[in-house]
């Protein structure tokens, strides 16, 4: 069920980015945990190409944060043996792009050999991964790909939107016991060179250890006259929509559903009963993606609290372009996600 | 190294049993598929590669493996089960598929995992380098003893995982040892037609790692070159590919009839398990009243394993959503 943001302790809390925020779960993690390690590529020397491990080499050395060669299939496929062998490895892909590469290893083993085995194998792995676009990438390494994993049974995905839960959830990731996907917005991490992070992806961070339940969707903004649902990235989109919508009288429920698999089905059809309207916002593609995997929700439960049809907002099923003006196009941005609210109300004032 | 009488045995009898068992299995697996083939018919449905030919591999490895090590195999898996340790009762329920199976028949007999001896199959070709090699890793992180063994074919290594994961084992010294059994088939499709070089182990001198090939599919000869490259992964100096040349008596799986292997080919294969009976009697390692007691408690094995799978119950079909995560 959605549930508030615990306030923190006063005195033990900073203003982290994102990138901070997850790492420092991870530093805490690998303190407390010694068969935990970090492998993959330019982890221990850059730190990350998206800040994720900077100074881990310095304090944990060489034997646990290793860069690998560029053979993802090789270094996964490492990985979940050693995971199978007792060993809690984190695995760095950068751009979600890439598990193009190495996705068998991923989806024929990882992901199934609890399963196949019967318990007998743990598979404790946590990948961290980037995604999304907006800032000129292109069609292969600006992709969001939640529903490519989403779609195979035994992954566990979450995608946080601002520090705080950058931190509690990527904590939770390294504490289950199965393969999970700690997915952050290229966008949203607070790196320089992708502009200023977004002031709501900054939060204010407790010092002390947390964890952030799978499953758990989170209320950013209470409404009355619509659901926006969103993750990641988009849900700092659909709040800009919402204050927007509030200038006119219209006020919309911002649901930020923070885990992929498993997704809260009781948080979205109640906020969903409660207002009456839905909108689901997604950089994935359109089509058998988190955006029906919502509509679903509402259709299987009770389709007739629903006053009007619901609304995607997704990229649309083409590869990502290069060209600013075709991307932005694409993109469910701020005004796409306010006309499909309006789309929603018509007929109401 | 050579064998010495008791390994000489156990590598026999660990033949045999393979044998005895793929005999059966593939008695039980024409029942109810005839006189119209069909693979999802009878007890034991579903694709089924038998290891026929392909014993002394898994015998002249698994000999020097002890409890620490950790191995794992392809789509062909059952040779390598047995001569591992596997659970025979437990292995033949799963490939029935019923409840008392490895995986309560959520595996099936190309996912066949036994954590009690360190052991997993994989369906996919070359899937299990990556795996095995982790475990190697594992072993070295956590400073405990062992070493890991992936078993592949000579078709697999040509997939990208083996030369990735290659490239990772010399780079980290792993204690790790990749053996390809070189059957001369991936499926229809001659290792002339499909790999640049004779030999797959001379690619090791790509990843600066020992390579070993080894004729004649000869278990003594196996288990010699198998007892350099454990002495290898356990001293420290790094990993191998150890390419054995093997013979597939039987097709890709039950229902291949090998029709695209040439007449001559086919005349010329031999056998290595009653060839091995032979050497061991003429050179006195045993006796035939020996043998036949042995073989006689093996056929028991097996005999009660089958019985087991087949008379055990099938899981509750609702059980197929349990076990998902841990």
């Amino acid at each position: 069920m959605a549930q508030p943001v615990p306030a923190a302790a006063a005195g033990s809390e900073r203003t982290l980015t994102m990138a901070r925020a997850g790492r420092e779960a991870v530093f805490s993690e690998m303190r407390k945990n010694p068969d935990m390690f970090v492998i993959g590529e330019d982890v221990a020397k850059l730190g990350g190409v998206f800040g994720t491990t900077v100074g881990m080499a310095e304090e944990f050395g060489a034997s646990r944060i290793i860069d690998t060669p560029i053979s993802e299939t090789g270094f996964i496929g490492i990985a979940t043996g050693a995971a199978m062998a007792g060993m809690r490895p984190i695995v760095e892909i950068a751009f979600v792009d890439f598990i193009g590469v190495c996705f068998n290893q991923i989806y024929n083993f990882a992901a199934k050999t609890h399963y196949m085995s019967g318990g007998q194998f743990k598979v404790p792995l946590t990948f961290m991964i980037g995604y999304g676009g907006g800032y000129n990438d292109a069609a292969q390494h600006s992709q969001t790909l939640f529903a490519t994993l989403g779609h195979v049974p035994g992954i566990k995905i979450v995608t946080p939107a601002d520090a705080y839960d950058a931190k509690g959830l990527m904590a939770s990731c390294l504490q289950d016991d199965n393969v999970t996907v700690w997915m952050v917005h290229k966008r949203l991490w607070g790196l320089g060179w992708l502009g200023f992070p977004l002031p709501k992806a900054l939060a204010t961070v407790p010092e002390h250890d947390y964890t952030i339940p799978f499953g758990q969707s989170r209320i950013w903004r209470e409404g009355g006259d619509v659901t926006i649902v969103g993750l990641g990235l988009t849900v700092h989109n659909a709040l800009q929509a919402a204050e927007q919508l509030a200038s006119e009288g219209i006020s919309a429920e911002v649901l930020d559903l923070r885990s992929v698999v498993p997704l809260d089905r009781e948080g979205i059809f109640k906020s969903v009963a409660k207002t009456g309207r839905l909108v689901v916002a997604d950089e994935d593609y359109m089509s058998f993606g988190v955006t029906s995997e919502v509509l679903a929700v509402v259709a299987e439960r009770d389709p007739t609290v629903l006053k009007a049809p619901a609304v995607r907002v997704a990229y649309p099923d083409v590869p990502v372009p290069f060209s600013r003006p075709m991307e932005d196009f694409c993109l469910p941005n701020v005004e796409r996600i306010v006309a499909a609210v309006k789309s929603t109300m018509k007929g109401k004032q | 190294m050579k064998p010495t009488r008791d390994q000489r045995l156990w590598m026999y009898e660990a033949m045999y049993r393979s044998r005895r068992l793929d005999d059966a299995v593939l008695a039980a697996y024409m029942e109810g598929k005839t006189p119209v083939f069909h693979m999802g018919k009878g007890p034991l449905p579903g694709e089924m590669h038998q290891s026929f030919g392909q014993e002394p591999c898994a015998a002249g490895v698994c000999v020097h493996l002890g409890k620490d090590d950790a191995v794992g195999a392809g789509h062909r898996p059952h040779h390598v089960a047995v001569a591992r340790g596997v659970d025979l009762k437990k292995m033949v329920a799963e490939l029935f598929g019923k409840k008392t199976g490895l995986s309560g028949g959520r595996g099936g007999h190309m996912h066949l995992y036994s954590a009690e001896v360190n052991f997993f199959s994989s369906g996919i070709i070359a899937e299990g380098m990556g795996p095995g090699a982790g475990m190697a890793l594992a072993r070295k992180m956590q400073g405990k003893p062992g070493i890991a063994v992936a078993y592949i074919g000579d078709g697999a290594a040509n997939q990208g995982a083996f030369h990735e994961v290659l490239n990772m084992v010399g780079l980290w010294k792993l204690p790790f040892i990749c053996v390809i059994e070189d059957n001369k088939y991936g499926v229809s499709v001659h290792k002339k037609d499909s790999t640049a070089i004779d030999r797959n182990s001379d690619r090791a001198a790509a990843y600066g790692i020992a390579g070993e090939f080894v004729s004649g599919n000869d278990p003594d000869l196996i288990f010699e070159a198998a007892g350099r490259a454990v002495q290898r992964a356990r001293s420290g100096q790094g990993g191998s590919i150890l390419e054995l040349e093997t013979e597939r008596l039987h097709g890709h799986f039950i229902g291949d009839s090998g029709g695209y292997r040439p007449d001559a080919e086919r005349k010329a294969m031999k056998d290595p398990i009653p060839a091995y009976r032979d050497r061991l009697l003429a050179e006195k390692v045993s006796s035939v009243a020996e043998m036949t007691s042995l073989e006689a408690k093996v056929q028991g094995q097996v005999d009660e394993a089958m019985r087991f799978g087949r008379e055990s119950e099938y899981p509750d079909a609702t059980d197929a959503l349990k076990r998902l995560y841990a």
